[in-house]
C-alpha cells in the first residue's frame, strides 16, 4: 500500500501520513498555478489601475506602476519628459525633451537649461520612475459621476434584497406551514418559473415595465427580479425542518398568523435568509442585461452600465476605466473577505448561484 | 415571549438597534393581517402570504411568455401588441428556412443559425472542459492540504465578479499591447490578435466563462466529495484496491448525483451565455462569437428596424431547449434520489 | 453546515436593510418634489466633443427667459441613442427632445414644430435642405428639429509620420488606391502598425464607394446597394483589411454596431483616419500638438471625390407634455446669436445658410482651423448621390448591413459574393418588416 499511497491519496483524500511525495508536489503545483490564474488577472487589474495614462503606454508593460519621469526647466511653462541618451557623444546623460520633430529630438540639459541640443530620437530612452497615479481614482469622483452610479447600485441592491427576503419568505412560510387548496399548484408554478430565465422574456418585460411606468426608474430594475423561485424553494426547504410545535405554541399564546411569521418563523430561518440575502446582493450588484434595457438615462445608470458605456467611450482613457473597474469589484471583494465561509458553505448546501 | 428581555441583552447594542428597526417595520402589516385572518377561512390565509410573490411572477414571468407568443405570431416594428399585424408562423418559418442546417450561410436568417451553431459549440466545449476542471480542482481541494480555505476562496472568487468586470479584466490583458502579448514577445514569439481571429476569440470566450464560473461548480462537487463516507475508502484500502479502480468504481459513482446536477446547471447557464461575451467581443470577429441571446438582443434592440417578432420567436425556441434541460434535471434528481 | 451564530447575521441583515429602506424611500419620495418645476424638458443628448455641456450652458440663458421651464440634459453614450431611444419612443416613454442622427428610426415620433414656431419662415430659410432629411416624404412640410451641425466625412492624416518616412502627401486628385499605397509605405517605414482605419460605419464607407461609382439607388429610386461601383470599393476595403493596410480590429472585432477608430489615430497607431468634421474638437483636445495632424480632401475614384454629408439634430418628440416649451427652447437655440455661439463653442459647421457665409470664430488651434477649412471646401465636391442617400429614410438599414456584412467578409467568415447577396437580402427583409 505504501508505494501506491500517493495516487491512492490523490483520488481518495487519505494521504499516507508524514510523507511528502510527488502527488503532494503535483497538488501544490496545481494550486499555485490556480492562484496565479485565478487571482493574477485581478491583481494585474489592480496594479494597472494605479498607472497614469503615460504609464499605461509603456510597452512591454512593467508590473509596478512606472511612468515617465518629468522635470521642470526654469523658463518652460510645462514639465518636460526626461530621456537617457544611449548613444553618441552624450551617451549616459539625462536630458529633457522639448519636442520631437520627425526622427530628431530637441533636448535641453536640466542641469544647465537654456541651450537646445539635437539628439537622434532613437538614441534616447525615456527615464522611468515609480509613481502610483491615485489621481485615476480621485478623477472618478469629480469627473465621472461615480458617486451617483454607486448610489443607484446600492439603492437597487439594498431595496431589492429586502423585498426579495420579505416576499420569498412569506411565500415559503405559506407553502411550508399551511395546508390550503391550490398549494401544490402554486408550488409547481413557482418551480416552473425556474425554466423561464429573464433572457427570453426581455422584450415583453420591457413592454410591461414601460406600461407600468417603470422605465428609467430604479424600481424598474428592482421589481421584475424580486420573486425568485430559488429563494422560495430554499426558504421553504429550510422552514419545513422547523418543528410545527413552535407555531402551535405561539397560536396558544393567541399570536396572529402574521406575528407567528415574523416573530417565530423568520428569526428561526435566519441562516437560510442570510444565504438568500448574500445571493440577492450578488445578483443585484452584478446585474447587467435587464438594467441595460430598462435604464437609458445616464443619471440612472448602475455601476455595471456605466462601466460598459465607458469602455466604449473612454477607449483612449483606460486609466479611468481600470480604476472604475476596481471600485466596482471592491465592495463584493470586501463582502467576500468577511463572509467567505458563509458564502461558500451556503452555496455548497443550496446548490444555486 | 418571556425570554425576549434575555435575548435582547444577548444581542448587544448593534443587534438591539437592528431588532428594533426590524420589529417596527414588521409590525406595520399587523392590523390588516389580523383583520384578514379574522375574515378568511383558515386555508385562504395562505394565498395572502404567497400573493405578492405570485403577482410579481405573473407580471414579469408568465404574462411575458404569453406576450412572447403574441409577438412571435405578429410582425411589424410596433411594440404594442394591438398595433402589430398578425403574420402567423411567418417569423418562425423565417428563422427555420434553411437549405442546409449545417451551413448557416445557406439559411434565410444566417445570423440566427450562426447563433445556434456557435452556441452549440460553446456549450460543448465550455461545459465539457468546465466539468473536467472543476472535478480536478475539487479532488485537489479535497486532499489534506495546508490552507484549504484559502485555496477554495481563491478558486471561488471570480464567481462573485460581475460579467462586465470579468470581461474588462480579460479585455485589458488580451489587447494587442496587453500583458499576454508582451509575455509572448518576451519569450520570442509573435504577438497575436487574440480577439480578431475567429478561433482564438471563440476559445477566449470559452476560457473566460470557465474562469468566471468554475469555482461555483467546484464547490458543489467538493461538497459532494466531502459527503462520501470515509469508511468506504478505508475498506477499499484494506482490500488494496488499485487507486484508479477506487476512483472509477467508488468516487465517481458516489459523486454521480452531484455531477449530474452540475452538468445540467452548467448546460442551462451556458445556453444563455451573453453578458461576458457581449462586453468582451461584441459577438465578433464577424459573427464568430455571436451566441443565441446576443442574436435576440441584436434583433430586438440593436437594429434600426426592430423585429420583435423574430426576437420573440427565437426566444421561444430557446425556451423550448431550456424546458427540455430543466425537465431532464428534475428527472435526474428524482432518479438519483430513488437510487440513493 | 451553517453555524448557528449566523442567526445574528440573519437578523441584522434584514433589520438594517429595513431601516435603510425606510430612509431610502423617504429620500426618494421627497427629493424630487423639492426640485419640481412647472415644465421639465428632458433632453437625451450625446456628445462628439463637448456638445451636451455647451447645450446645458446655453439652456441657462433660456431658463432665465422662461423661469417656469427647466431643461435637463441627459448625456448618454451614442449607442444609447441608436439602440434604446427607438424602443423608448415605441413604448411611449421617450424624452421631450433628443439629439439624433437617424431620422428614419425616429421619424414617426417626431413633433411638428411648424405650428408652434413664431417665425417658421426663418427656419425654412436658414435650415431648408437639412429640415428635409427629417421629413417623411415629398409632401411633408413639417419642421421636426434643429440641425445642430452639418457634418462631412473625410480623412485625417498624421503628417509627422509622412515626414519621417519621407513620403510626399498624395495630391488633391489622388485616388483611394494612391492613398492606400502611400499610407502602407509610410506605416512600413515608420514601424506604425497600420496604414489607416475607417470608423466602423456604413455611412463612412459610402463616401469612398460613391467615389468608385456606387449609386445606391436603382433608376426607379428604390434602394439597390450592390452594384459594380460598390463592389469595386468593397473588394478593395476587404483586401486592405486582410493585407494589413487597414486596422482590421475596428471593423472585424465586434459583430455589430458602430465603433470609431479615434483612439488608434490619437495614439499614433495609424497614418490615415477616415472619420469626419465632428471629430475636430476631440482632435484638438486629445491629439493637440503631439503630432502634426491635417484633414485632407476626400480622395477620388473614377466617379467622384466625395465624402458623405450628415448631421445631427435636436428633435422634438411627440410624446412630450410640453410641446410649446419644446418649440420655444429649440427656437431659442435657432436664433442667430445663440446658434452662432453654439457652433463656435462646439466647433461645428453650421447648418444655417447665413452662418455658412459668415466667418465664425472657433476656439480651435491653427491646425484645427486649417482642418475645418478643408472640410468646408469638401462640401463643394459632395456627390448628389451622397445627398440623396443621406436623406433616405431607411439609410441606417443600408449602413448597418454594409458594415456588418463587410465585417464578416473581413473576418473571413463569408466570401465577398456572399456578403453582397446578404446585403441585398437584409435590405429586402428589413424594409419589408418595416413596412408591415
Amino acid at each position: 500500500m505504501a508505494e501506491r499511497g500517493g495516487v491512492f491519496a490523490m483520488l481518495t483524500a487519505t494521504r499516507g501520513r508524514g510523507r511528502f511525495d510527488w502527488t503532494d508536489w503535483a497538488t501544490y503545483l496545481y494550486l499555485a498555478f490556480g492562484v496565479f490564474l485565478m487571482f493574477g488577472p485581478v491583481l494585474w487589474l489592480g496594479v494597472s489601475s494605479l498607472k497614469s495614462r503615460a504609464g499605461l503606454d509603456i510597452y512591454p508593460p512593467r508590473f509596478l506602476p512606472y511612468e515617465r519621469a518629468q522635470v521642470h526647466i526654469p523658463g518652460v511653462d510645462r514639465t518636460l519628459p526626461l530621456y537617457r541618451v544611449t548613444a553618441g557623444p552624450l551617451a549616459g546623460r539625462e536630458l529633457a525633451q522639448v519636442r520631437r520633430i520627425g526622427l530628431m529630438a530637441q533636448m535641453v540639459d536640466p542641469a544647465h537649461g537654456g541651450t537646445v541640443i539635437h539628439v537622434p530620437f532613437r538614441d534616447s530612452r525615456p527615464v522611468l520612475r515609480l509613481h502610483a497615479a491615485w489621481s485615476n481614482y480621485s478623477a472618478l469622483l469629480t469627473k465621472l459621476d461615480f458617486p451617483l452610479y454607486l448610489w443607484n447600485t446600492v439603492f437597487i441592491t439594498v431595496v431589492a434584497t429586502v423585498i426579495t427576503l420579505l416576499f420569498n419568505s412569506m411565500a415559503a412560510f405559506a407553502l411550508s406551514k399551511y395546508r390550503f387548496s391550490g398549494r401544490g399548484a402554486v408550488f409547481l408554478l413557482i418551480l416552473a418559473t425556474l425554466m423561464i430565465p429573464p433572457t427570453i422574456v426581455l422584450v415583453p418585460n420591457y413592454l410591461i415595465a414601460s406600461q407600468l411606468g417603470l422605465t428609467n426608474s430604479l424600481w424598474g430594475v428592482i421589481w421584475p427580479g424580486v420573486a425568485t423561485p430559488t429563494g422560495v424553494f430554499l426558504l421553504r426547504q429550510y422552514m419545513l425542518t422547523l418543528p410545527d410545535e413552535l407555531i402551535e405554541a405561539a397560536r396558544m399564546d393567541n399570536a396572529s398568523e402574521w406575528r407567528i411569521y415574523w416573530r417565530v418563523v423568520l428569526p428561526l430561518s435566519a441562516p437560510a435568509l442570510a444565504v438568500l440575502a448574500i445571493f440577492s446582493v450578488m445578483w443585484r450588484w452584478n446585474e447587467f442585461l435587464w438594467p441595460m434595457v430598462v435604464l437609458n438615462r445616464s443619471s440612472k445608470f448602475t455601476l455595471q452600465l456605466a462601466l460598459n458605456s465607458f469602455q466604449g467611450e473612454l477607449a483612449t482613457q483606460w486609466n479611468y476605466l481600470l480604476a472604475m473597474t476596481v471600485l466596482t469589484l471592491l465592495p463584493i471583494t470586501v463582502i467576500f473577505l468577511f463572509l467567505q465561509r458563509y458564502i461558500t458553505q451556503g452555496i455548497a448546501s443550496a446548490g444555486v448561484k | 415571549m418571556s425570554g425576549a428581555a434575555a435575548r435582547n441583552r444577548e444581542r448587544g447594542p448593534f443587534g438591539r438597534l437592528a431588532w428594533g428597526a426590524y420589529a417596527a417595520a414588521m409590525d406595520l402589516p399587523e392590523r390588516p393581517m389580523r383583520w384578514a385572518q379574522a375574515r378568511l377561512r383558515d386555508g385562504r390565509l395562505g394565498w395572502l402570504f404567497v400573493g405578492p410573490n405570485l403577482i410579481v411572477f405573473g407580471l414579469f414571468t408568465f404574462l411575458p411568455i404569453l406576450i412572447d407568443v403574441v409577438f412571435a405570431l405578429t410582425g411589424g416594428t410596433a411594440l404594442l401588441p394591438s398595433q402589430r399585424p398578425f403574420v402567423g408562423t411567418q417569423n418562425l418559418a423565417q428563422l427555420l428556412a434553411c437549405k442546409n442546417y449545417l451551413h448557416p450561410s445557406s439559411c434565410y436568417d444566417d445570423q440566427f443559425w450562426y447563433g445556434v451553431w456557435n452556441t452549440a459549440w460553446f456549450v460543448l466545449f465550455q461545459v465539457g472542459l468546465m466539468i473536467v476542471f472543476s472535478l480536478a480542482t475539487a479532488l485537489v481541494l479535497n486532499r489534506k492540504i495546508i490552507g484549504r480555505g484559502f485555496f477554495r476562496a481563491v478558486f471561488f472568487y471570480p464567481v462573485l465578479l460581475s460579467p462586465v468586470v470579468v470581461a474588462l479584466i480579460w479585455k485589458w490583458m488580451l489587447q494587442r499591447f496587453g500583458v499576454l502579448n508582451a509575455a509572448l514577445q518576451g519569450v520570442g514569439a509573435h504577438p497575436v490578435d487574440w480577439l480578431l481571429n475567429a478561433h482564438w476569440a471563440f476559445g477566449w470566450t470559452v476560457f473566460v466563462s470557465i474562469w468566471a464560473h468554475m469555482g461555483f461548480y467546484t464547490l458543489i462537487l467538493l461538497a459532494g466529495l466531502q459527503a462520501i463516507p470515509r469508511d468506504i475508502y478505508e475498506a477499499a484500502a484494506m482490500d488494496a484496491t488499485p487507486p484508479g479502480r477506487v476512483f472509477w468504481r467508488l468516487t465517481l459513482p458516489l459523486l454521480m448525483p452531484n455531477l449530474l446536477v452540475v452538468l445540467v446547471l452548467a448546460l442551462i447557464r451556458a445556453v444563455q451565455i451573453f453578458d461576458e461575451v457581449f462586453v468582451l467581443t461584441g459577438g465578433g470577429p464577424g459573427s464568430a462569437t455571436t451566441y443565441l441571446v446576443e442574436f435576440i438582443y441584436n434583433t430586438g434592440f440593436a437594429q434600426q428596424v426592430r423585429q420583435y417578432g423574430l426576437a420573440s420567436a427565437a426566444s421561444l425556441l430557446l425556451a423550448a431547449v431550456l424546458l427540455v434541460l430543466t425537465l431532464t434535471q428534475l428527472g435526474l434528481t428524482r432518479w438519483s434520489a430513488k437510487r440513493g | 453546515m451553517i453555524r448557528p451564530n449566523l442567526a445574528v447575521l440573519g437578523l441584522a441583515v434584514p433589520g438594517l436593510a429595513v431601516l435603510g429602506l425606510a430612509a431610502l424611500t423617504f429620500a426618494a419620495t421627497f427629493a424630487p418634489a423639492v426640485a419640481a418645476h412647472a415644465a421639465e424638458l428632458r433632453v437625451m443628448c450625446y456628445s462628439d466633443g463637448n456638445e451636451c455641456a455647451v447645450y446645458a450652458d446655453l439652456a441657462k440663458g433660456f431658463e432665465k427667459q422662461h423661469p417656469d421651464v427647466q431643461v435637463r440634459i441627459d448625456t448618454v453614450p451614442y449607442a444609447q441613442i441608436t439602440t434604446s431611444l427607438p424602443v423608448q419612443l415605441a413604448a411611449g416613454h421617450g424624452p421631450d427632445i433628443a439629439r439624433v442622427t437617424d431620422f428614419g428610426a425616429t421619424g414617426k415620433y417626431l413633433l411638428d414644430l411648424r405650428p408652434l414656431l413664431p417665425d417658421a419662415a426663418y427656419w425654412t430659410r436658414e435650415f431648408g435642405p437639412v429640415l428635409d432629411w427629417m421629413r417623411q416624404g415629398p409632401k411633408d412640410t413639417g419642421i421636426y428639429g434643429l440641425p445642430t451641425q452639418l457634418t462631412i466625412t473625410g480623412p485625417f492624416v498624421d503628417k509627422t509620420l509622412f515626414e519621417q518616412a519621407n513620403v510626399p502627401l498624395p495630391g488633391p486628385k489622388a485616388t483611394w488606391d494612391d492613398w492606400a499605397a502611400a499610407v502602407a509605405k509610410v506605416a512600413k517605414a515608420t514601424q506604425t502598425p497600420f496604414g489607416m482605419a475607417w470608423d466602423r460605419s456604413g455611412h463612412r464607407f459610402a463616401g469612398p464607394a460613391i467615389s468608385y461609382g456606387a449609386r445606391y439607388f436603382a433608376a426607379d429610386g428604390t434602394p439597390a446597394v450592390v452594384d459594380p461601383g460598390f463592389e469595386a470599393m468593397a473588394s478593395r476595403f476587404v483586401k486592405w483589411n486582410q493585407d494589413g493596410t487597414v486596422e482590421k480590429d475596428i471593423w472585424a472585432a465586434t459583430g455589430t454596431g458602430y465603433r470609431d477608430a479615434f483612439a488608434s489615430f490619437a495614439n499614433g497607431q495609424i497614418v490615415l483616419y477616415l472619420s469626419g468634421s465632428w471629430q475636430l474638437t476631440r482632435m484638438d483636445k486629445q491629439v493637440g500638438n503631439s503630432f502634426d495632424w491635417v484633414a485632407v480632401p476626400n480622395p477620388c475614384g473614377p466617379a467622384a471625390c466625395t465624402g458623405m454629408p450628415g448631421g445631427a439634430a435636436l428633435v422634438g418628440l411627440k410624446g412630450t407634455k410640453h410641446p410649446k416649451s419644446v418649440a420655444a427652447f429649440l427656437d431659442y437655440l435657432a436664433q442667430q446669436p445663440v446658434y452662432q455661439a453654439m457652433m463656435e463653442r462646439t466647433s461645428n459647421i453650421p447648418a444655417s445658410a447665413s452662418l455658412q457665409k459668415a466667418s465664425l470664430h472657433y476656439g480651435l488651434s491653427a491646425a484645427g482651423n486649417a482642418a475645418l477649412q478643408v472640410f468646408l471646401q469638401s462640401v463643394q465636391s459632395l456627390s448628389p448621390i451622397a445627398y440623396h442617400l443621406q436623406g433616405y429614410k431607411y439609410n441606417q438599414v443600408i449602413f448597418n448591413t454594409t458594415a456588418n456584412r463587410l465585417a464578416q467578409a473581413i473576418a473571413g467568415q463569408i466570401t465577398l459574393p456572399q456578403a453582397y447577396a446578404r446585403i441585398a437580402s437584409d435590405l429586402r427583409q428589413q424594409l419589408a418588416a418595416a413596412k408591415q
